[in-house]
Protein backbone atom coordinates (compact mmCIF):
# COMPACT_ATOMS: atom_id res chain seq x y z
CA UNK A 1 0.00 0.00 0.00
CA UNK A 2 3.14 2.27 -0.34
CA UNK A 3 1.56 3.58 -3.82
CA UNK A 4 -1.50 4.69 -2.60
CA UNK A 5 -0.78 8.46 -2.80
CA UNK A 6 -0.46 8.29 -7.14
CA UNK A 7 -3.91 7.77 -7.25
CA UNK A 8 -4.89 11.53 -5.84
CA UNK A 9 -4.85 13.72 -8.98
CA UNK A 10 -7.51 16.51 -6.90
CA UNK A 11 -10.97 15.39 -7.92
CA UNK A 12 -14.42 15.65 -6.01
CA UNK A 13 -16.28 18.10 -6.82
CA UNK A 14 -13.51 20.64 -8.59
CA UNK A 15 -13.84 17.33 -11.03
CA UNK A 16 -17.03 18.64 -12.56
CA UNK A 17 -17.97 20.21 -15.41
CA UNK A 18 -18.64 24.22 -15.19
CA UNK A 19 -22.50 25.32 -15.00
CA UNK A 20 -21.66 27.52 -17.99
CA UNK A 21 -21.10 24.88 -20.59
CA UNK A 22 -23.37 22.28 -19.05
CA UNK A 23 -26.43 24.78 -19.23
CA UNK A 24 -25.72 25.10 -22.85
CA UNK A 25 -25.31 21.06 -23.18
CA UNK A 26 -28.53 20.44 -21.27
CA UNK A 27 -30.96 23.47 -23.45
CA UNK A 28 -30.82 21.70 -26.26
CA UNK A 29 -31.54 17.97 -25.10
CA UNK A 30 -34.75 16.37 -26.61
CA UNK A 31 -37.34 16.29 -23.17
CA UNK A 32 -39.58 13.50 -24.61
CA UNK A 33 -42.73 12.71 -23.24
CA UNK A 34 -44.55 14.57 -20.44
CA UNK A 35 -44.90 12.64 -17.30
CA UNK A 36 -46.70 13.81 -14.94
CA UNK A 37 -45.48 11.11 -12.41
CA UNK A 38 -42.35 12.97 -12.46
CA UNK A 39 -42.33 15.25 -9.97
CA UNK A 40 -38.95 16.48 -10.44
CA UNK A 41 -36.77 16.14 -13.29
CA UNK A 42 -34.02 18.22 -15.68
CA UNK A 43 -35.86 21.61 -15.22
CA UNK A 44 -35.28 22.52 -12.08
CA UNK A 45 -31.82 21.86 -11.86
CA UNK A 46 -32.74 19.70 -8.37
CA UNK A 47 -30.39 17.42 -6.45
CA UNK A 48 -32.27 14.38 -8.10
CA UNK A 49 -35.19 13.14 -10.23
CA UNK A 50 -38.43 11.90 -8.52
CA UNK A 51 -41.09 10.04 -9.52
CA UNK A 52 -44.55 8.92 -8.08
CA UNK A 53 -45.18 5.06 -8.53
CA UNK A 54 -48.02 5.52 -5.60
CA UNK A 55 -50.01 8.10 -4.01
CA UNK A 56 -47.64 7.92 -0.82
CA UNK A 57 -44.43 6.74 -2.52
CA UNK A 58 -42.30 8.34 -4.98
CA UNK A 59 -38.71 6.95 -6.02
CA UNK A 60 -35.62 9.50 -5.67
CA UNK A 61 -33.16 8.70 -8.30
CA UNK A 62 -29.59 9.94 -8.58
CA UNK A 63 -25.51 9.10 -9.37
CA UNK A 64 -22.84 10.90 -8.40
CA UNK A 65 -19.05 10.17 -9.39
CA UNK A 66 -16.11 11.44 -9.15
CA UNK A 67 -11.90 11.57 -9.17
CA UNK A 68 -10.11 11.16 -5.78
CA UNK A 69 -9.92 13.89 -3.72
CA UNK A 70 -7.46 12.23 -0.39
CA UNK A 71 -4.89 10.20 -0.78
CA UNK A 72 -6.32 7.15 1.09
CA UNK A 73 -8.65 5.07 -0.39
CA UNK A 74 -10.69 4.02 2.36
CA UNK A 75 -11.67 7.44 2.74
CA UNK A 76 -12.44 8.17 -0.36
CA UNK A 77 -14.48 5.68 -0.65
CA UNK A 78 -16.62 7.11 2.24
CA UNK A 79 -16.33 10.91 0.93
CA UNK A 80 -18.29 9.76 -2.48
CA UNK A 81 -20.70 7.53 -1.13
CA UNK A 82 -21.73 10.31 1.15
CA UNK A 83 -21.46 12.68 -1.58
CA UNK A 84 -23.72 10.26 -3.83
CA UNK A 85 -26.04 9.75 -0.91
CA UNK A 86 -26.59 13.31 0.20
CA UNK A 87 -28.79 13.55 -2.86
CA UNK A 88 -31.45 11.79 -1.75
CA UNK A 89 -31.11 13.64 1.89
CA UNK A 90 -31.51 16.89 0.00
CA UNK A 91 -35.04 15.81 -1.24
CA UNK A 92 -35.99 14.50 1.93
CA UNK A 93 -35.97 10.54 0.66
CA UNK A 94 -34.38 7.66 2.56
CA UNK A 95 -31.77 5.69 1.08
CA UNK A 96 -33.11 1.77 -0.44
CA UNK A 97 -30.28 0.57 -2.83
CA UNK A 98 -27.32 1.49 -4.28
CA UNK A 99 -25.31 0.55 -7.29
CA UNK A 100 -21.01 0.91 -7.14
CA UNK A 101 -19.90 3.07 -10.43
CA UNK A 102 -15.76 2.55 -10.75
CA UNK A 103 -13.23 3.41 -13.42
CA UNK A 104 -10.35 1.92 -12.21
CA UNK A 105 -6.86 1.31 -14.42
CA UNK A 106 -5.58 -1.84 -14.79
CA UNK A 107 -2.13 -1.97 -13.71
CA UNK A 108 -2.52 -0.70 -10.62
CA UNK A 109 -2.97 -2.49 -6.97
CA UNK A 110 -6.79 -3.77 -7.01
CA UNK A 111 -5.99 -3.67 -3.02
CA UNK A 112 -6.68 0.01 -3.17
CA UNK A 113 -9.58 -0.63 -5.21
CA UNK A 114 -10.98 -3.17 -2.22
CA UNK A 115 -10.50 -0.30 0.05
CA UNK A 116 -12.64 2.50 -2.10
CA UNK A 117 -14.79 0.05 -2.02
CA UNK A 118 -15.15 -1.04 1.73
CA UNK A 119 -15.29 2.87 2.32
CA UNK A 120 -18.49 3.21 0.01
CA UNK A 121 -20.32 0.21 1.24
CA UNK A 122 -19.76 1.09 5.26
CA UNK A 123 -21.20 4.34 3.82
CA UNK A 124 -23.99 2.78 2.01
CA UNK A 125 -24.94 0.43 5.28
CA UNK A 126 -25.22 3.69 7.71
CA UNK A 127 -27.11 5.72 5.35
CA UNK A 128 -29.63 1.97 6.32
CA UNK A 129 -29.34 1.01 2.45
CA UNK A 130 -28.46 -1.96 0.79
CA UNK A 131 -25.54 -2.00 -2.02
CA UNK A 132 -27.15 -4.00 -4.61
CA UNK A 133 -24.83 -4.41 -7.65
CA UNK A 134 -22.49 -2.35 -9.98
CA UNK A 135 -20.19 -1.34 -12.65
CA UNK A 136 -16.34 -1.34 -13.37
CA UNK A 137 -14.68 -0.05 -16.32
CA UNK A 138 -10.35 -0.27 -17.14
CA UNK A 139 -9.77 3.38 -17.59
CA UNK A 140 -6.39 5.97 -17.22
CA UNK A 141 -7.88 7.50 -13.82
CA UNK A 142 -9.32 6.10 -10.45
CA UNK A 143 -13.28 6.99 -10.43
CA UNK A 144 -15.61 5.94 -7.79
CA UNK A 145 -19.15 6.74 -6.60
CA UNK A 146 -22.64 5.09 -6.55
CA UNK A 147 -26.23 5.29 -8.20
CA UNK A 148 -28.47 5.25 -5.48
CA UNK A 149 -32.65 4.86 -5.33
CA UNK A 150 -34.25 6.19 -2.55
CA UNK A 151 -38.09 7.09 -1.43
CA UNK A 152 -39.79 9.82 -0.32
CA UNK A 153 -43.64 10.62 0.07
CA UNK A 154 -44.77 12.69 -2.43
CA UNK A 155 -45.94 15.30 -0.11
CA UNK A 156 -43.07 15.67 1.61
CA UNK A 157 -40.42 16.37 -0.66
CA UNK A 158 -38.01 18.57 -0.53
CA UNK A 159 -37.87 20.73 -3.69
CA UNK A 160 -34.73 23.03 -4.22
CA UNK A 161 -36.81 25.87 -5.04
CA UNK A 162 -39.73 26.87 -3.41
CA UNK A 163 -38.82 28.65 -0.75
CA UNK A 164 -40.55 31.77 0.36
CA UNK A 165 -39.69 35.38 1.12
CA UNK A 166 -38.95 35.32 4.82
CA UNK A 167 -37.32 31.91 4.91
CA UNK A 168 -34.26 31.23 7.47
CA UNK A 169 -31.39 30.00 5.22
CA UNK A 170 -29.38 27.24 6.96
CA UNK A 171 -26.18 25.78 6.36
CA UNK A 172 -25.43 22.06 8.31
CA UNK A 173 -21.90 21.76 7.40
CA UNK A 174 -18.53 24.33 6.87
CA UNK A 175 -17.37 25.57 3.53
CA UNK A 176 -13.62 25.65 2.54
CA UNK A 177 -13.24 21.77 1.57
CA UNK A 178 -12.42 22.23 -1.90
CA UNK A 179 -9.87 24.71 -1.17
CA UNK A 180 -7.98 22.47 1.77
CA UNK A 181 -7.68 20.05 -0.67
CA UNK A 182 -6.37 21.85 -3.56
CA UNK A 183 -3.91 23.04 -0.80
CA UNK A 184 -3.13 19.61 0.06
CA UNK A 185 -2.21 18.90 -3.26
CA UNK A 186 0.49 21.52 -3.47
CA UNK A 187 1.68 20.18 0.20
CA UNK A 188 0.52 23.78 1.80
CA UNK A 189 -2.16 21.81 4.12
CA UNK A 190 -1.81 21.06 8.30
CA UNK A 191 -2.74 17.89 9.22
CA UNK A 192 -5.15 19.28 11.12
CA UNK A 193 -7.39 21.36 8.21
CA UNK A 194 -6.66 18.11 5.73
CA UNK A 195 -8.16 15.25 8.70
CA UNK A 196 -11.01 17.96 9.89
CA UNK A 197 -12.13 18.54 6.20
CA UNK A 198 -12.23 14.40 5.43
CA UNK A 199 -14.58 14.43 8.60
CA UNK A 200 -16.83 16.71 7.32
CA UNK A 201 -16.56 15.15 3.92
CA UNK A 202 -17.60 11.75 5.29
CA UNK A 203 -20.30 12.95 7.41
CA UNK A 204 -23.67 11.33 6.00
CA UNK A 205 -26.28 14.56 5.46
CA UNK A 206 -29.45 11.55 6.71
CA UNK A 207 -28.89 13.52 10.39
CA UNK A 208 -29.56 16.88 9.17
CA UNK A 209 -32.09 15.58 6.10
CA UNK A 210 -33.87 13.38 9.14
CA UNK A 211 -33.78 15.80 12.21
CA UNK A 212 -35.37 18.37 8.99
CA UNK A 213 -38.45 16.44 9.06
CA UNK A 214 -40.18 17.65 12.13
CA UNK A 215 -39.96 21.14 10.66
CA UNK A 216 -41.38 23.80 8.32
CA UNK A 217 -39.07 23.11 5.50
CA UNK A 218 -39.63 24.82 2.05
CA UNK A 219 -36.77 24.05 0.14
CA UNK A 220 -33.48 22.02 0.77
CA UNK A 221 -30.50 21.26 -1.51
CA UNK A 222 -27.05 20.07 -0.50
CA UNK A 223 -24.01 22.16 -1.54
CA UNK A 224 -21.51 20.39 -3.89
CA UNK A 225 -20.23 21.46 -7.39
CA UNK A 226 -21.67 24.95 -8.11
CA UNK A 227 -20.56 26.51 -4.74
CA UNK A 228 -22.68 27.79 -1.65
CA UNK A 229 -23.27 30.59 -4.06
CA UNK A 230 -24.42 28.58 -7.04
CA UNK A 231 -26.53 26.21 -5.32
CA UNK A 232 -28.26 29.27 -3.75
CA UNK A 233 -28.59 31.03 -6.77
CA UNK A 234 -30.71 28.20 -8.12
CA UNK A 235 -32.95 27.58 -5.21
CA UNK A 236 -33.62 31.18 -5.56
CA UNK A 237 -35.18 30.03 -8.82
CA UNK A 238 -35.41 33.52 -10.51
CA UNK A 239 -38.11 34.65 -7.88
CA UNK A 240 -36.65 35.74 -5.01
CA UNK A 241 -33.71 37.73 -3.33
CA UNK A 242 -31.39 36.87 -0.55
CA UNK A 243 -29.36 38.56 1.58
CA UNK A 244 -26.57 36.50 3.09
CA UNK A 245 -24.76 36.74 6.79
CA UNK A 246 -21.07 36.25 5.89
CA UNK A 247 -20.11 36.50 9.77
CA UNK A 248 -22.87 33.52 10.41
CA UNK A 249 -21.32 31.42 7.85
CA UNK A 250 -19.64 28.49 9.43
CA UNK A 251 -16.11 27.91 7.38
CA UNK A 252 -13.21 26.40 7.67
CA UNK A 253 -10.83 28.78 9.21
CA UNK A 254 -7.70 27.46 7.77
CA UNK A 255 -9.73 27.68 4.05
CA UNK A 256 -9.65 31.48 4.45
CA UNK A 257 -6.14 31.05 5.02
CA UNK A 258 -5.39 29.58 2.21
CA UNK A 259 -7.52 31.10 -0.34
CA UNK A 260 -5.66 34.56 1.00
CA UNK A 261 -2.51 32.16 -0.11
CA UNK A 262 -4.11 31.80 -3.89
CA UNK A 263 -4.12 28.07 -3.75
CA UNK A 264 -7.00 28.64 -5.54
CA UNK A 265 -9.19 25.97 -7.91
CA UNK A 266 -10.30 26.40 -11.20
CA UNK A 267 -13.58 25.47 -10.50
CA UNK A 268 -14.45 28.07 -8.22
CA UNK A 269 -12.93 30.51 -11.04
CA UNK A 270 -15.59 28.96 -13.37
CA UNK A 271 -18.43 29.08 -10.49
CA UNK A 272 -17.41 32.84 -10.19
CA UNK A 273 -17.53 33.33 -13.66
CA UNK A 274 -20.73 32.37 -13.73
CA UNK A 275 -22.94 32.74 -11.02
CA UNK A 276 -20.61 36.24 -9.31
CA UNK A 277 -22.94 38.46 -11.56
CA UNK A 278 -26.12 37.64 -8.96
CA UNK A 279 -23.79 38.45 -6.02
CA UNK A 280 -23.25 41.50 -4.52
CA UNK A 281 -20.60 41.74 -2.22
CA UNK A 282 -20.77 44.85 0.66
CA UNK A 283 -17.47 44.59 2.84
CA UNK A 284 -15.91 40.88 1.99
CA UNK A 285 -12.94 39.65 2.40
CA UNK A 286 -11.14 38.39 -0.82
CA UNK A 287 -10.76 35.00 0.77
CA UNK A 288 -14.22 34.79 2.09
CA UNK A 289 -15.40 35.37 -1.14
CA UNK A 290 -13.14 32.41 -2.67
CA UNK A 291 -14.69 29.81 0.04
CA UNK A 292 -18.49 31.47 -0.82
CA UNK A 293 -17.46 30.45 -4.52
CA UNK A 294 -15.54 26.99 -3.29
CA UNK A 295 -16.92 23.87 -4.82
CA UNK A 296 -17.83 21.74 -2.05
CA UNK A 297 -17.32 17.61 -2.55
CA UNK A 298 -20.40 15.71 -0.04
CA UNK A 299 -20.95 19.83 1.62
CA UNK A 300 -23.47 20.04 3.78
CA UNK A 301 -27.61 20.78 3.65
CA UNK A 302 -28.75 24.60 2.46
CA UNK A 303 -32.36 25.09 4.18
CA UNK A 304 -34.94 27.25 3.41
CA UNK A 305 -36.64 27.14 7.00
CA UNK A 306 -40.09 28.64 7.90
CA UNK A 307 -39.00 32.24 9.82
CA UNK A 308 -40.49 31.03 13.10
CA UNK A 309 -39.03 27.56 13.47
CA UNK A 310 -35.27 28.60 12.11
CA UNK A 311 -34.10 28.56 15.83
CA UNK A 312 -35.88 25.80 16.92
CA UNK A 313 -34.46 23.75 13.61
CA UNK A 314 -30.94 25.21 14.37
CA UNK A 315 -30.83 24.33 18.25
CA UNK A 316 -31.80 20.79 16.67
CA UNK A 317 -29.05 20.74 14.14
CA UNK A 318 -26.49 22.02 16.43
CA UNK A 319 -27.25 19.56 19.17
CA UNK A 320 -26.54 16.86 16.88
CA UNK A 321 -22.81 17.77 16.49
CA UNK A 322 -23.48 19.79 13.15
CA UNK A 323 -21.82 22.99 12.95
CA UNK A 324 -25.04 24.36 11.67
CA UNK A 325 -25.88 28.40 11.21
CA UNK A 326 -28.57 30.47 10.29
CA UNK A 327 -26.51 32.24 7.27
CA UNK A 328 -29.30 34.40 5.75
CA UNK A 329 -33.07 35.15 5.21
CA UNK A 330 -34.80 34.86 1.61
CA UNK A 331 -36.19 38.27 0.75
CA UNK A 332 -38.78 39.19 -2.16
CA UNK A 333 -37.49 39.78 -5.57
CA UNK A 334 -34.84 42.78 -5.30
CA UNK A 335 -32.70 44.59 -8.00
CA UNK A 336 -29.48 42.02 -6.15
CA UNK A 337 -30.26 38.74 -6.35
CA UNK A 338 -27.58 37.83 -3.78
CA UNK A 339 -26.33 40.41 -1.02
CA UNK A 340 -23.47 39.21 1.11
CA UNK A 341 -22.12 41.42 4.01
CA UNK A 342 -20.56 40.88 7.03
CA UNK A 343 -23.85 40.37 9.07
CA UNK A 344 -27.65 40.97 10.60
CA UNK A 345 -26.97 44.44 11.28
CA UNK A 346 -26.60 45.57 7.51
CA UNK A 347 -29.61 47.17 5.38
CA UNK A 348 -31.90 45.06 3.07
CA UNK A 349 -31.34 45.26 -0.96
CA UNK A 350 -35.14 45.82 -1.18
CA UNK A 351 -34.81 49.22 1.05
CA UNK B 1 12.28 39.17 -16.35
CA UNK B 2 11.67 35.50 -14.55
CA UNK B 3 9.66 32.91 -17.09
CA UNK B 4 7.07 30.53 -15.82
CA UNK B 5 6.33 27.46 -18.14
CA UNK B 6 2.84 26.20 -16.56
CA UNK B 7 1.40 24.63 -19.47
CA UNK B 8 0.04 21.10 -18.57
CA UNK B 9 -0.64 22.34 -14.73
CA UNK B 10 -3.81 22.55 -13.49
CA UNK B 11 -5.01 25.36 -10.12
CA UNK B 12 -3.17 25.95 -8.55
CA UNK B 13 0.40 24.86 -9.77
CA UNK B 14 0.80 28.07 -11.82
CA UNK B 15 -0.35 30.34 -9.16
CA UNK B 16 1.54 28.15 -6.79
CA UNK B 17 4.99 28.91 -9.38
CA UNK B 18 4.20 31.99 -10.15
CA UNK B 19 4.18 33.20 -6.43
CA UNK B 20 7.53 31.65 -6.02
CA UNK B 21 9.04 33.03 -9.03
CA UNK B 22 7.90 36.58 -7.53
CA UNK B 23 9.74 35.64 -4.34
CA UNK B 24 12.68 35.28 -6.31
CA UNK B 25 12.97 38.21 -7.95
CA UNK B 26 13.69 40.01 -4.01
CA UNK B 27 12.20 43.55 -5.16
CA UNK B 28 10.73 44.66 -8.60
CA UNK B 29 10.98 42.63 -11.86
CA UNK B 30 8.59 40.85 -14.14
CA UNK B 31 7.64 37.54 -14.43
CA UNK B 32 6.22 35.87 -17.66
CA UNK B 33 4.25 33.26 -16.99
CA UNK B 34 2.83 30.86 -19.53
CA UNK B 35 -0.54 28.81 -18.88
CA UNK B 36 -3.00 26.81 -21.20
CA UNK B 37 -6.35 27.59 -20.51
CA UNK B 38 -8.15 31.23 -19.81
CA UNK B 39 -9.29 30.14 -15.89
CA UNK B 40 -5.60 30.02 -15.04
CA UNK B 41 -5.26 33.23 -16.45
CA UNK B 42 -8.26 34.51 -14.75
CA UNK B 43 -7.00 32.77 -11.02
CA UNK B 44 -3.23 34.83 -11.90
CA UNK B 45 -4.80 38.21 -12.35
CA UNK B 46 -7.12 37.63 -9.02
CA UNK B 47 -3.85 37.42 -7.48
CA UNK B 48 -2.13 40.01 -9.34
CA UNK B 49 -5.08 41.81 -8.35
CA UNK B 50 -4.75 41.38 -4.56
CA UNK B 51 -1.55 41.96 -4.23
CA UNK B 52 -0.86 44.98 -6.47
CA UNK B 53 0.97 43.96 -8.71
CA UNK B 54 0.49 44.78 -12.85
CA UNK B 55 -0.86 42.36 -14.58
CA UNK B 56 -1.34 41.92 -18.65
CA UNK B 57 -2.11 38.72 -20.39
CA UNK B 58 -2.53 37.81 -23.83
CA UNK B 59 -3.85 34.94 -25.67
CA UNK B 60 -0.42 33.58 -28.04
CA UNK B 61 -2.65 30.84 -29.57
CA UNK B 62 -4.71 27.91 -28.94
CA UNK B 63 -4.03 26.92 -25.38
CA UNK B 64 -1.30 28.74 -24.73
CA UNK B 65 -1.59 32.30 -22.75
CA UNK B 66 0.79 34.61 -21.60
CA UNK B 67 0.48 36.42 -17.98
CA UNK B 68 2.83 39.12 -17.68
CA UNK B 69 3.14 40.11 -13.68
CA UNK B 70 4.52 43.25 -13.00
CA UNK B 71 6.31 43.60 -9.08
CA UNK B 72 7.38 46.60 -8.44
CA UNK B 73 9.88 47.15 -5.27
CA UNK B 74 9.14 49.02 -1.97
CA UNK B 75 10.74 52.24 -2.96
CA UNK B 76 8.86 52.30 -6.89
CA UNK B 77 5.67 51.67 -5.06
CA UNK B 78 6.39 54.44 -2.89
CA UNK B 79 6.69 56.81 -5.59
CA UNK B 80 4.17 55.42 -7.66
CA UNK B 81 1.82 56.21 -5.26
CA UNK B 82 3.08 59.77 -4.50
CA UNK B 83 2.34 60.29 -8.11
CA UNK B 84 -0.66 58.90 -8.77
CA UNK B 85 -1.97 61.19 -5.48
CA UNK B 86 -0.63 63.98 -7.85
CA UNK B 87 -2.30 62.91 -10.78
CA UNK B 88 -5.47 62.33 -9.36
CA UNK B 89 -5.58 66.45 -9.35
CA UNK B 90 -4.69 67.03 -12.59
CA UNK B 91 -6.66 64.44 -14.73
CA UNK B 92 -10.43 65.58 -14.30
CA UNK B 93 -10.73 65.56 -17.91
CA UNK B 94 -9.25 62.16 -19.79
CA UNK B 95 -6.69 62.01 -21.52
CA UNK B 96 -7.84 61.46 -25.08
CA UNK B 97 -4.98 60.86 -27.06
CA UNK B 98 -4.74 57.78 -28.93
CA UNK B 99 -0.84 57.24 -28.36
CA UNK B 100 -0.06 58.69 -32.00
CA UNK B 101 3.59 59.09 -32.64
CA UNK B 102 4.34 61.09 -35.37
CA UNK B 103 7.89 60.11 -37.37
CA UNK B 104 10.08 62.91 -39.23
CA UNK B 105 12.69 60.85 -41.40
CA UNK B 106 13.26 63.77 -44.03
CA UNK B 107 13.65 66.98 -44.26
CA UNK B 108 11.18 67.11 -47.16
CA UNK B 109 7.44 65.63 -47.54
CA UNK B 110 6.70 63.93 -50.59
CA UNK B 111 9.22 63.18 -53.42
CA UNK B 112 9.65 65.39 -56.62
CA UNK B 113 10.71 69.07 -55.68
CA UNK B 114 13.21 69.75 -52.95
CA UNK B 115 11.50 73.21 -52.42
CA UNK B 116 8.42 72.49 -52.56
CA UNK B 117 9.05 69.32 -49.78
CA UNK B 118 10.20 71.54 -47.72
CA UNK B 119 7.73 73.93 -47.54
CA UNK B 120 5.27 71.20 -47.09
CA UNK B 121 6.99 69.59 -44.58
CA UNK B 122 7.23 72.90 -42.53
CA UNK B 123 3.53 73.34 -43.49
CA UNK B 124 2.87 69.96 -42.08
CA UNK B 125 4.43 70.73 -38.92
CA UNK B 126 2.51 73.87 -38.64
CA UNK B 127 -0.57 72.23 -39.21
CA UNK B 128 0.09 69.40 -36.95
CA UNK B 129 0.44 71.67 -34.36
CA UNK B 130 -3.06 73.18 -34.67
CA UNK B 131 -5.13 69.84 -34.32
CA UNK B 132 -7.49 69.33 -31.60
CA UNK B 133 -5.59 65.88 -30.81
CA UNK B 134 -1.90 66.22 -30.33
CA UNK B 135 0.56 63.20 -31.14
CA UNK B 136 1.98 61.75 -28.17
CA UNK B 137 5.35 61.53 -29.10
CA UNK B 138 7.06 63.18 -32.37
CA UNK B 139 10.62 61.39 -33.15
CA UNK B 140 12.98 63.54 -35.54
CA UNK B 141 15.67 61.44 -37.26
CA UNK B 142 17.87 61.44 -40.11
CA UNK B 143 17.06 64.72 -42.37
CA UNK B 144 14.16 65.03 -40.23
CA UNK B 145 16.49 65.38 -37.50
CA UNK B 146 17.08 69.48 -38.70
CA UNK B 147 13.96 70.71 -37.61
CA UNK B 148 14.42 70.92 -33.55
CA UNK B 149 17.73 72.69 -34.49
CA UNK B 150 18.88 76.39 -34.21
CA UNK B 151 17.64 77.80 -38.04
CA UNK B 152 14.39 75.62 -38.26
CA UNK B 153 11.49 77.40 -39.38
CA UNK B 154 9.01 74.84 -37.01
CA UNK B 155 10.74 75.89 -34.48
CA UNK B 156 7.35 77.70 -33.05
CA UNK B 157 5.29 75.07 -33.62
CA UNK B 158 7.45 72.56 -32.13
CA UNK B 159 7.95 74.71 -28.52
CA UNK B 160 4.28 75.15 -28.70
CA UNK B 161 3.14 71.71 -29.17
CA UNK B 162 6.10 71.04 -26.05
CA UNK B 163 4.19 73.31 -23.76
CA UNK B 164 1.34 71.33 -24.28
CA UNK B 165 3.14 68.15 -23.26
CA UNK B 166 3.54 66.62 -26.65
CA UNK B 167 6.95 64.66 -26.23
CA UNK B 168 9.88 65.46 -28.85
CA UNK B 169 12.54 63.51 -29.39
CA UNK B 170 15.54 63.38 -31.62
CA UNK B 171 17.94 61.00 -32.69
CA UNK B 172 21.53 61.84 -30.84
CA UNK B 173 23.54 59.86 -33.82
CA UNK B 174 21.22 61.56 -36.61
CA UNK B 175 22.54 65.08 -34.44
CA UNK B 176 26.07 64.14 -34.40
CA UNK B 177 26.10 63.19 -37.73
CA UNK B 178 25.13 66.45 -39.60
CA UNK B 179 27.52 68.49 -36.76
CA UNK B 180 24.12 69.96 -34.86
CA UNK B 181 24.68 68.41 -31.64
CA UNK B 182 25.45 71.61 -30.09
CA UNK B 183 21.91 73.70 -31.68
CA UNK B 184 19.35 71.88 -30.42
CA UNK B 185 16.76 73.92 -29.56
CA UNK B 186 13.74 72.07 -28.68
CA UNK B 187 12.90 68.87 -26.85
CA UNK B 188 15.44 65.75 -25.93
CA UNK B 189 18.17 63.18 -27.54
CA UNK B 190 17.14 60.03 -27.39
CA UNK B 191 18.71 56.69 -29.11
CA UNK B 192 17.56 54.19 -31.30
CA UNK B 193 15.96 51.79 -28.45
CA UNK B 194 13.58 54.55 -27.76
CA UNK B 195 12.96 55.29 -30.99
CA UNK B 196 11.68 51.75 -31.42
CA UNK B 197 9.94 51.71 -28.58
CA UNK B 198 7.50 54.37 -29.41
CA UNK B 199 7.12 53.23 -32.18
CA UNK B 200 5.88 49.83 -31.82
CA UNK B 201 4.20 51.31 -28.74
CA UNK B 202 2.17 53.56 -31.08
CA UNK B 203 -1.31 53.50 -31.45
CA UNK B 204 -0.92 55.16 -34.89
CA UNK B 205 2.06 56.16 -36.37
CA UNK B 206 1.55 59.12 -38.73
CA UNK B 207 5.07 59.48 -41.17
CA UNK B 208 4.45 62.62 -43.21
Amino acid sequence: MEEKIVFCKGGGCTAKLGAGILGRVLEKLPRGIEDENLLIGYDSRDDAAVYKITEDTAIVQTLDFFPPMVDDPYIFGKIAAANALSDVYAMGGDVKTALNIVCFPEEMDLNILGEILRGGSEKVTEAGGILAGGHSIADSGVKYGLSVTGVVHPEHIYPNNQGKAGDRLILTKKLGVGIICTANRVGEASREALSAAKESMMQLNKYASQICREYDIHACTDVTGFSFLGHLHEMLDGRLSCKIYADEVPVFEEALAYADEFLLTAAAQRNRNHFGKYVKFEGISFAMEEVLFDPQTSGGLLIAAEESQAEALLKELQAAGLPAGIVGELLEKAETEILVSAGQGADSPCS
Amino acid sequence: MIKVNAIGDACPIPVVKAKNAVKSLQGGGQVEVLVDNEIAVQNLTKMAVQKGYGVKSQKLEERRYQVLLTVEGEEAKKEEAEKEAAQEVQECCPDRRRNIVVAISSSQMGEGSEELGRALMKSFLYALAQQEELPRTILFYNGGAAFTCEGSAALEDLKSMEAEGVEILTCGTCLNHYGLTEKLQVGAVTNMYVIAEKMTGAGVIVKP
